[in-house]
């Protein structure tokens, strides 16, 4: 980073680009993916929940554990934007925007998904017209929200300058885009007293986000926990979710600045060393996580109380095993193993193990809800005899809905890495110490 | 004929509504005239603003649907009240059991309860290897501290005064919270459109009977309120010919199968009567007789419904 010596050649390497065929061709393709998953969600609407899988014993299914997930990924942008800022790592300035866009993009879709979940969805207002405040859901819905905000706040904010930027050193875009940068920079002249503002209301958001975000991810482990069922009934569900939600935003952080470096050729900005402190943390936050993974197994495996018994077994050694051993190892182990090598944490294969560990998160949540709904306490019913089977595969509609709204998140992260500087530039510049100054023009300067 | 009793339910429910309705009916302009078309036959009776009965086309009247609202709002009040004075209880004497299954299908028939779900179960249980295996009919337990309420977020699902707790299938957004808070499996759920049934053409809705049924949402076993309101017993009671079903009332102490009453305290006491899975603190409304000297012995062949029986009510 050492060698940018002026705010032109800043702008010039952060500033958004057009895409290139790559490009294109991926927006398209989740273009279409999310335009499939609204033609199953119009069937599902039509025709009730009954295209899915769930049944009276396995009542929620992947749209809650895609929600949880969701919910999962969106805490990163308190962990980069307020965690690590208030604790002074400048390492992490780049990544901030990356994060905040990820918060915002999942939490976002954490909404919608429990919408889809809803088996009456045209009702969604008695929430707010009879909402119980006893219920964790009205909890639920109170602090998504506030985070939503909040995250929207301190991606927006701090973009004030950037936006600036652009609208006074893009020439050669179009109409409606310099426009809409002018619109959204909200006037910013940059004076010192702008400044002043932005630190402190940032600071402030930053400090704020962190019990919110803390409390997003434990109220929705209440959502479980709150119930008397084998496997959910656990008093160490709140941390055992934020600390699997931090590794689950880190990979995901890691992921996207691996694709940013890539395509953008962002090798000053995001350099090695970015890597290898994200690989570091990585590792810090699975081991972490680990801890909580085997507090929350351990215990009840050595007791094997009835109730806890039959879930235990299923996912040790029963149908869920392989899942469950796959997570574990392809999720956890094998990427802590990797990473706690210099090499495991070079950019290539740190993207590689990042995406291990996404994928590995997304099937833990499937494994935190569905199992459990297979284990009641009143045994199957029988019929002549024979146990009535508990079952559950998501059916097609299930899967192109979840796989339209991970499509969908990820077309919001494309669309504004498309249209928004995804580095802040005035922060590296604040950083690096680099004049700001030359951006404002002159005319508006002199009104100061 | 159902569609008999359901009519005659509805003329008897707009007769009490009508006084409770009448305030809001005098402030709707009354036009009935005023509309063209096509007159269906079916007639409503109404008590107009000055105190006459009149007879009106559904069809030609404007207010119908009004009317509907306002009747099925009045249901609603009545349903969240509950039967005054009332704290229904059931005993359930686990000796009496030989599954003969008479209390499902009659609770399937009157429910109209499609085959994919079932509001009274009877399990086959065995605590352990070495315990002796007992059928187990389950009701909703009605819980006095009902875990599938402490967790709705909208208030469909309450507590009355009367123990019972019922589901307003018109407000229920269908998140299935209480489904999975419910830890005895009885919730179960519209998934797809509801069964169509001739009977069920023009019902009002009524939380006390959870009919007709609302796609999307949330239903149970209710203890058919509805009957007990009219002092008779709930469907699975009167259908047992085994006498299993005893339900009743806490104030009064008493409890009944239809041919045979008991002090509540004394029978739980001399048949040292429980509650399933005490542990968990629900605190339910249905008690257990041990399964001890029993009527005949448990035999898991011995059935006496073939499967569709058992699954549906056609």
């Amino acid at each position: 980073m050492n060698t940018i010596t002026s705010i032109n050649e800043l702008t010039k390497d952060l500033q958004p680009r057009k895409f290139g065929l790559r490009g294109q061709l991926w927006t398209t393709l989740l273009v279409l993916i999310v335009l499939n998953g609204f033609v199953s969600y119009y069937f599902q609407l039509k025709n009730g929940l009954s295209v899915t899988d769930m049944s009276n014993y396995v009542s929620w299914g992947i749209y809650i554990s895609n929600f949880v997930f969701f919910v999962a990924i969106s805490l990163v942008g308190s962990l980069i934007s307020a965690i690590l800022k208030l604790s002074n790592a400048k390492w992490s300035i780049p990544l901030t925007r990356i994060a905040e866009i990820i918060a915002v993009a999942n939490i976002m879709f954490a909404g919608l998904i429990i919408i889809v979940d809803m088996g009456r969805p045209d009702r969604i207002l008695n929430l707010f017209m009879y909402g119980r405040i006893q219920s964790p859901i009205v909890w639920d819905v109170l602090v998504v929200m506030t985070y939503l905000a909040i995250s929207i706040l301190l991606l927006y904010i701090p973009l004030l300058p950037d936006l600036a930027l652009l609208r006074d050193k893009m020439k050669d875009i179009p109409k409606w885009q310099h426009q809409l940068y002018k619109i959204l920079s909200l006037g910013w002249t940059g004076t010192e007293a702008q400044y002043k503002i932005l630190h402190k209301s940032v600071n402030g958001l930053a400090i704020v986000i962190i019990p919110v975000a803390l409390g997003i991810h434990t109220v929705t482990s209440w959502l479980f926990a709150s119930t008397l069922r084998g496997g959910w009934n656990s008093t160490n569900f709140g941390p055992y979710f934020v600390a699997g939600a931090f590794v689950v935003g880190a990979a995901a952080v890691i992921s996207l600045m691996y694709i940013a470096r890539r395509y953008y050729k962002l090798e000053r900005y995001l350099n090695e060393d970015i890597f290898d402190k994200m690989g570091k943390l990585l590792v810090m936050l699975s081991l972490v996580y680990t801890y909580f993974t085997i507090n929350e197994y351990l215990t009840p495996a050595f007791k094997m109380m009835e109730g806890e018994r039959s879930l235990i077994q299923d996912l040790f050694i029963g149908g869920f095993a392989p899942m469950f051993w796959g997570v574990q190892i392809f999720g956890v182990i094998i990427p802590v193993f990797v990473m706690l090598f210099r090499k495991g944490r070079k950019p290539l294969p740190l993207f590689i193990v990042a995406n291990m560990v996404i994928v590995g998160a997304w099937f833990k949540r499937y494994l935190i809800v569905i199992p459990t709904l297979f284990h009641p306490y009143l045994p199957a019913i029988k019929q002549n005899g024979v146990p009535s089977a508990i079952h559950y595969f998501p059916t097609w509609h299930e899967w192109s809905i979840t796989i339209a709204s991970l499509a969908g998140s990820m077309l919001i992260i494309t669309i504004l890495f498309r249209y928004l500087p995804f580095i802040s530039m005035w922060e590296i510049a604040e950083e690096q110490h680099i004049e700001l100054d030359p951006i404002i023009p002159a005319v508006e300067k002199s009104k100061n | 004929m159902e569609s008999d009793k359901f009519s005659r339910k509805n003329f008897l429910k707009l007769g009490a509504i009508a006084t409770g309705g009448i305030a809001a009916l005098n402030s709707i302009p009354f036009v009935l005239n005023a509309q063209d078309g096509p007159v269906c036959g079916e007639t409503v009776t109404l008590l107009s603003s000055d105190g006459k009965l009149v007879h009106v086309d559904k069809k030609s009247l404007k207010l119908a649907s009004m009317l509907r609202a306002e009747e099925t709002n009045a249901l609603k009040i009545r349903a969240r009240k509950g039967i005054e004075g009332r704290k229904w209880v059931a005993v359930i004497d686990l000796a009496r059991c030989k599954h003969a299954m008479a209390c499902q299908k009659s609770c399937n028939k009157n429910h109209y309860i499609p085959g994919d779900r079932q509001w009274l179960n009877v399990y086959e249980m065995q605590d352990s290897k070495e315990t002796a295996p007992y059928w187990m009919p389950k009701t909703c337990f009605h819980c006095d501290r009902p875990p599938c309420v402490a967790v709705c977020p909208v208030d469909a699902t309450f507590k009355r005064e009367d123990g019972i707790v019922l589901i307003d299938n018109e407000r229920c957004i269908g998140c299935r919270f209480c489904m999975a808070a419910c830890p005895y499996s009885t919730r179960v759920f519209n998934w797809g459109e509801p069964e169509y049934h001739k009977e069920l053409d023009g019902v009002v809705y009524d939380p006390e009977q959870g009919l007709p049924r609302k796609k999307g949402t949330v239903e149970k076993c209710d203890f058919c309120p509805d009957m007990l309101r009219e002092g008779k017993l709930p469907h699975c009671a009167e259908a047992c010919p085994n006498g299993v079903y005893f339900f009743g009332d806490l104030n009064e102490d008493t409890v009944t199968n239809g041919s045979e009453t008991f002090r509540f305290s004394q029978l739980i006491k001399d048949r040292a009567g429980y509650r399933y899975m005490e542990e968990i603190g629900t605190e339910p409304n249905v008690y257990y007789l041990p399964p001890v000297n029993r009527l005949v012995p448990f035999d898991e062949t011995d059935k006496h419904l073939d499967e569709t029986d058992n699954m549906h009510h056609h």
